[in-house]
């Protein structure tokens, strides 16, 4: 099995409008994953058909017991993350805060705290004409986004232990959800576009990549908008040792079939053109790694 | 004063509203620009300066081999997997240490001492006489993105007007970056992706209680699907930025819109004395 992950460093570079297209394209028993927990958009563009939803548990939180509290304020003192903070009589928890810890529990003389596990979202399985899709969903005001990204790697790989292909539409940053969606990854698919922060963050996604020793390629959306700056990324790629798959053309359909609801490979144009050839040349990248069957 | 700038999906606009927001106000105000987005902080390519630079620590546990006892207590107390006790040693897994301090607590024989190690940094650059600019910068292959932002916003919270720069997403780091403060404004884009994930993000306010205002970008006229969901929700739109080449290529070479050109200038001021005007109402 090989698992790819789409990610890009900046955000909106057109992570999903790609996974979306490499899942149309790249046939065979793949599995989709949407490890961009907090804008989970894949699903918009795969009309899913929900078949499992479970709750998530992230890390616990602390609960005080106000019947046992005696008002020291020693937790509130000790922890770090400045989730308790005294309320009227009581302290209390603010649980977006609390990470967890437990720490409060070891200064507590009452006995009076204790940790209880925090619905943090929810897990989704569904079917859609692309292949199955593991997705999930945070509450608002919870955190805990690696953890999930984490649990929905685990969840595809149980499901389909059979797949050939786990490909993962990341989140943005270079933080912990992307950590969690990289780690043991065989190729990230880099999208990155001609702009300076575009550069700028490729350039910090590569070292994390590295540092992790995930291998990579890389793909150049709307190229033409600003072509210096695109040999420029093309030049650096180079001196990284980072293949460039694909550059994809502005091209206004790629919008218009977003409003649709569909990969933009399912319309004709410049841009589903140029996808087409650089899913080829992912295919030709991949089969280094020993896999998938057309 | 402290005003948010952050979107819920990446990309499709943020740095680019702070960026020209933050140089307009100047004009008037004494502006703090603080780039809360750690993991890929961009400000600082549309206001090149020679920074001053300050190293952001946490403390992590250090074993004092020669007091340890192996007796495990440290490694069962971590909730994050940080401490693994073998036969012969302690393991330490920086990566997951959250600096909770409860193992230094915990161990019964005062094994533990605190050492500093550096997971990023702050950029400060005084840009005009009337704005400054502070940026923080996450390590690369580091996690700890909400220490940074929690240092950030530390460093700037005593100034009188601060716009932030949000990372993308609702999770930790936008939490942390809207946190007690007194509005944001939301940057989306007319797609379902932009609409969804701007729901997601107004869900998120809620909860944290803070009031929400919102900025059209890209628009190419069919705007309808985010008009309808901000009546539904009694949001107010205050701009909508048309998909315009000249802002594109300037945004893409690094180049500040409203610096170069009155016609935004006066755009983006008039967004601002809006947002000022929220601003002071909610004061």
């Amino acid at each position: 099995m090989i698992q790819v992950a789409v990610v890009s460093g900046k955000g909106g570079t057109g992570k999903t409008m790609l996974t979306a297209s490499c899942a149309a394209l790249i046939h065979g028993n793949k599995v989709l994953i949407d490890a961009d927990v907090d804008a989970a958009n894949l699903a918009l563009l795969l009309d899913p058909e929900d078949l499992t939803t479970e709750e998530f548990f992230g890390m616990d939180v602390a609960v005080i017991n106000q019947d046992k509290c005696n008002n020291c304020g020693y937790c509130e003192g000790t922890c770090v993350f400045n989730a308790i903070q005294i309320k009227g009589d009581y302290p209390s928890v603010i649980s977006y805060r609390c990470e967890g810890c437990g720490t409060c529990l070891l200064v507590c003389p009452e006995d009076a705290i204790k940790m209880k596990p925090g619905i943090s979202g929810t897990i989704h399985t569904a079917k859609t004409r692309d292949g199955p899709l593991v997705y999930g969903s945070l509450t608002p005001g919870s955190g805990n986004s690696g953890l999930l990204v984490h649990c929905l790697r685990q969840k595809a790989g149980k499901m389909y232990p059979d797949a050939s292909l786990i490909l993962i539409d990341g989140p943005p940053g270079i933080g912990c959800p992307l950590i969690s969606t990289i780690t043991g990854v065989q190729i990230a698919i880099i999208v990155t576009e001609p702009s300076r922060s575009a550069l700028h963050d490729l350039m910090r996604l590569i070292t994390t990549c590295r540092s992790l020793k995930t291998g990579m390629c890389l793909v150049v959306n709307r190229y033409d908008l600003c072509p210096d700056i695109t040999s420029e990324i093309i030049k650096r790629a180079g001196m990284e040792n980072v293949p460039v798959i694909g550059r994809i053309p502005y091209d206004p359909m790629v919008v218009t079939s977003i409003r649709k609801g569909i990969p933009v490979v399912y319309n004709e144009g410049k841009a589903s053109e140029a996808i087409h050839e650089m899913v080829e040349n992912l295919i030709s990248e991949l089969k280094i790694y020993g896999t998938t069957n057309r | 004063m402290q005003i948010v700038i952050a979107s819920g999906k990446g990309g499709t606009g943020k740095t680019t509203v702070a960026s020209n927001l933050a140089f307009v106000l100047s004009g008037k105000y004494d502006v703090t620009l603080a780039d809360c987005d750690v993991e890929e902080p961009n400000l600082g390519i549309f206001f090149p300066c020679n920074p001053e630079v300050q190293t952001v620590q946490v403390e992590v546990p250090e074993v004092l081999i020669d007091r340890c006892v192996l007796c495990g207590t440290c490694g069962d107390f971590c909730r994050f997997g940080a401490l693994a006790v073998l036969k012969e040693r302690v393991l330490f897994f920086q990566n997951l240490c959250h600096s909770c301090e409860g193992c230094f607590r915990i161990c019964p024989s005062d094994a533990l001492q605190k050492k500093l190690v550096r997971v990023g940094e702050i950029l400060t650059c005084r840009l005009s006489d009337s704005l400054v600019l502070v940026t923080g910068r996450l390590d690369e292959g580091d996690i700890r993105t909400t220490t940074i932002i929690r240092s950030v916003r530390k460093k700037v919270s005593p100034d009188p007007v601060v716009i932030i720069d949000s990372p993308p997403g609702t999770a930790c780091p936008f939490i942390e970056t809207v946190d007690e403060t007194n509005l944001c404004v939301l940057v989306t884009e007319p797609t379902p992706f932009g609409l969804h994930d701007l729901s997601v993000a107004v869900n998120v306010l809620r909860v944290l209680r803070i009031r929400c205002l919102v900025v059209i970008n890209r628009s190419d006229g069919n705007d309808e699907l985010i008009e309808q969901y901000c009546t539904e929700n009694e949001l107010p739109v205050l701009m909508c930025i048309p998909f315009d080449f000249k802002l594109l290529n300037a945004q893409n070479t690094g180049k500040l819109i409203s610096r170069e050109d009155k016609e935004w200038y006066l755009r983006f001021s008039e967004l601002g004395e809006k947002i000022m005007k929220y601003a002071r109402e909610d004061l």
